[in-house]
């Protein structure tokens, strides 16, 4: 790297026209911790977030072991039960997916997607990391809160949430649940605004809108779509915060609780459902859309092959993204509210089909005749499009309200959630990681660990969620701490729960391997070089790898075509780097 | 897109008006929005997730107040003030939004006189503009505890719904925590104006980016927006 010529005020001034002025950190802590580089914000993100993701893990496993062999474990009472389901699907959707795909993938690939040195506000994204942080510390700390975390499920329905039946309800644990998922909106705001900024305004010299790879489509649009999601949820969680903390009764209806009737009245608990689901509907696209994307990179590299109908998949996510704003109650098909509500969001769930299976008919389309190659993150990439599909035809099945209502607040609706916005987007972080390893090392993950990790995630998480839908068929309940005795259950649902637990565990502890692999392969991996895939987009073309603070060293690139010219006729390599100005080419081919 | 592998990207775009002229920007390169800064699109990116937050605060008081069992207290009673003898329904409220509303006035003239370098005068406004903001949540204040005095809490009040004070305390309080908050940077940006930091583009404390004139625009988009915000809930919470 050039060397790059230090301003009296220890600033960064690179010498590019209309370049940017980086804050140069003088120490190991703005360096490394206090840092205001978005790939050090990024690793730091993805550090917290995979942490969360291990405890919410084990808290699965718990769970599990409660369902699948009832009584065995009498430390897990119905409370800790519900416990654990609340804080293992809270940490999962909001600080794991959430803050992994926007917060990590996003901070480290954005500014190198788009040929960037850094985020536009590089000191408002750091803020965003640490009240990312201190969100997360909060909700950890009502592990040791007195009465334990909340119980409330991870809608957090009022007026259960709220009141003494529920384990948090008139403890610390609904509190600090609420006071965490507000500090976490104002850190992703911060985050947020950077990201969707930054893509609007800050790309390299030929870098149009139309020429940017679909992962950052895909962060871009869900971070857009989070800013205008997530401040439904913290208008909920400010007003449920006071119905608890001040005693005001915007969700608390008439109420009477153990006997005794409640000083509330006249609030309504559908309100938050609407609050909630607001947030909550645009929140599983806000998840789906960047894993659509970073697949659609994945399979157009590894298939050496450029993705099919690369317009249609940039209208598809933004027609997704939009349409899902006004889905929302389909949630709320058994909730109580107004029957004729029904017709329209299941019109409107039913229509996102159309534009979701674009999406799946062209990565599809991209694999056709392609040269693939079955390379971990392939593997992965693969695995999420036959997940997604199944996750999403049962999707159909609870979009319609005849159909839903049976199949309401059974094993059917754990099973269909968890393998379209569980597994499927877990796949493609998975796959993402070992794709672009070796851009923040410099190092590949360890082969033989990776296929084995793949192997039994995938096939492990099908064991574990096929088998729920024929549980939920039977009819039964999720969200029940024991269904023994029961007599519409028959016993082979109980060995089924017994076998579901079983491979919950042993693919939760694959999971260790992988972990394993990615601490062992950064001393011991593979040297990757600077583009081990041989793709296109501009992250693999930075003159260092790992790329150094301010990513480009001392001429930002200049782009001069899409990012998916893999196998081009005629052209000596088979990828064409988005800052290559001019194909070499052998022979006379002409324009295809 | 055998088109797209040899197209230069240096292009001067030809004038266009209209929606032609929003497809260009689009589909440049750099930059979705011509000539607008960072801080700009930053701010008006925020405005756009805060309006959805005080709209779901005013649509929540809403359906609280269709669907409450008990009768809303009349708001035209309930903010009247009696002065020399006569009670004048919403008179404070009128006066507050007088205030709020001229406050506006001054910031842009502040925004104005920024971008003609005159730092005494953008200064001199833009405290004036922050000493209307001021005066707002003072008389707030004085609102509330009029409120409080009268027997108002978030959980009840004598008049009726519980969830009158409820959404009173919130939307207020959470419209006022951001007028406070303007205040309070309307201070520090007018006391960089008066210093001089914009001209000679010294570098912010924590940032460390220069500093520009354009901080008072972009203040003033945010001034504008609490404005905008205080019409409707001048509309909804207190004319409904």
């Amino acid at each position: 790297m050039v060397d790059v010529p230090l301003g009296s005020t220890g600033v960064v001034a690179a010498p590019d026209v209309e370049d940017v002025e980086l804050y140069h950190p003088h120490s190991w802590v703005t360096k490394y911790v206090f840092s205001q580089d978005a790939k050090i914000i990024a690793i730091q993100y993805a550090f917290v977030a995979l942490s969360v993701g291990l405890v919410a893990l084990v808290l699965s496993w718990l769970m599990r072991l409660q369902l699948g062999f009832p009584g065995v474990f009498t430390f897990i009472d119905a409370n800790a039960y519900y416990q654990f389901i609340t804080m293992h699907g809270m940490m999962m959707v909001v600080y794991v997916l959430t803050a992994l795909f926007l917060g990590g993938f996003g901070n480290y690939l954005i500014p190198l997607m788009i040929g960037a040195r850094d985020m536009v506000f590089p000191y408002v994204n750091m803020l965003s990391f640490w009240i990312y942080l201190l969100a997360v510390l909060i909700l950890v700390a009502s592990f040791f809160a007195p009465g334990g975390p909340t119980g409330a499920g991870w809608t957090l329905y009022p007026p259960q949430a709220i009141t003494s039946g529920t384990p948090g309800g008139q403890d610390w644990g609904i509190i600090m649940m609420l006071v965490s998922l507000m500090v976490f909106i104002i850190g992703f705001t911060m985050g947020g605004l950077n990201y969707v900024v930054t893509v609007l305004q800050a790309r390299a010299r030929g870098m149009t809108l139309m020429r940017m790879p679909l992962t950052v489509w895909g962060i871009f649009t869900a971070s857009f779509m989070a800013l205008l999601a997530f401040p439904a949820l913290f208008v909920g969680a400010v007003m449920m915060l006071f119905d608890r903390a001040l005693g005001t009764s915007f969700f608390m209806p008439a109420i009477v609780e153990m006997g005794q009737p409640l000083d509330r009245n006249g609030g309504s608990p559908l309100l938050f459902q609407h609050l909630f689901w607001f947030f909550g509907h645009p929140e599983v696209y806000i998840v789906a859309l960047p894993a659509f994307g970073i697949v659609s990179d994945l399979i157009s590299t590894h298939a050496r092959r450029n993705i099919f109908g690369y317009r249609m998949m940039v209208w598809a996510l933004l027609a997704i993204g939009a349409l899902s704003f006004v889905v929302w109650a389909h949630h709320m098909y058994v909730s109580g509210m107004n029957p004729y509500f029904g017709f329209f969001f299941a019109t409107t769930t039913l229509i996102i089909a159309i534009p979701t299976a674009i999406k799946v008919y062209n990565w599809i389309l991209t694999l056709w005749r392609g040269d693939i190659h079955l390379t971990i993150p392939m593997l992965f990439a693969l695995a999420f499009i036959v997940t997604f599909v199944n996750g999403g035809l049962t999707g159909l099945f609870l979009g319609n309200v005849v159909v839903d209502v049976p199949l309401s607040d059974t094993m059917f609706v754990v099973a269909h959630f968890h393998m379209v916005m569980g597994v499927a987007p877990i796949l493609v972080i998975f796959g993402a990681i070992y794709h672009w390893y070796p851009k923040v090392t410099g190092r590949m993950l360890n082969d033989g660990l990776g296929k084995l990790h793949f192997w039994v995630t995938f096939l492990g998480a099908y064991a574990i969620f096929f088998p729920m839908h024929y549980l939920g068929l039977m009819g039964i309940p999720r969200r029940y701490h024991d269904i023994a005795d029961m007599a519409f259950v028959p016993p082979s649902a109980h060995t089924l729960n017994a076998f579901i637990t079983i491979m919950a565990l042993i693919v939760g502890a694959i999971q260790l391997v992988f972990v394993f692999n990615l601490f062992w392969s950064l001393r011991h991996g593979r040297e990757a070089g600077g583009n081990p895939w041989r793709a296109t987009t501009l992250e693999w073309q930075t003159p260092e790898t790992p790329p150094p603070h301010g990513n480009w060293g001392r001429h930002l690139p200049v782009v001069y075509r899409w990012a998916y010219d893999y196998s081009v006729p005629g052209a000596d390599q088979d990828f064409i780097a988005q800052n290559q100005p001019w194909p070499t080419r052998t022979s006379g081919a002409g324009h295809g | 897109m055998a088109e797209q592998a040899v197209t230069h990207t240096t292009h001067t775009y030809p004038e266009a008006s209209g929606l032609r002229s929003i497809t260009a920007d689009f589909s440049s390169d750099r930059q979705a929005f011509r000539n607008v800064s960072w801080g700009k699109a930053m701010m008006w990116i925020f405005l756009l997730s805060d309006t959805f937050v005080f709209s779901c605060f005013l649509i929540s008081y809403m359906t609280a107040r269709m669907s409450t069992t008990v009768p809303w207290p009349n708001p035209s009673e309930v903010f009247a003030l009696t002065i020399g003898g006569t009670s004048l329904p919403l008179i404070l409220i009128a006066i507050m939004t007088f205030v709020l509303i001229s406050s506006s006035g001054t910031m842009a003239m502040a925004v104005n006189f920024a971008y003609r370098r005159d730092r005494r005068k953008t200064a001199i406004l833009m405290l004036v503009t922050a000493l209307l903001g001021a005066t707002f949540v003072g008389m707030q204040a004085f609102e509330w505890s009029k409120l409080i005095h009268e027997g108002v809490r978030p959980w009840a009040n004598p008049w009726g719904a519980a969830q009158f004070g409820s959404s009173f305390f919130m939307i207020t309080g959470f419209h006022g925590t951001h007028v406070s908050f303007g205040v309070l940077f309307l201070l520090i940006i007018a006391r960089k104006v008066w210093r001089g930091d914009y001209d000679q583009e010294q570098r912010g404390f924590f940032t460390s980016r220069r500093g520009n004139y354009e901080s008072v625009e972009i203040m003033g988009l945010y001034w504008h927006f609490v404005d905008l915000v205080w019409v409707f809930i001048f509309a909804f919470f207190y004319l409904w």
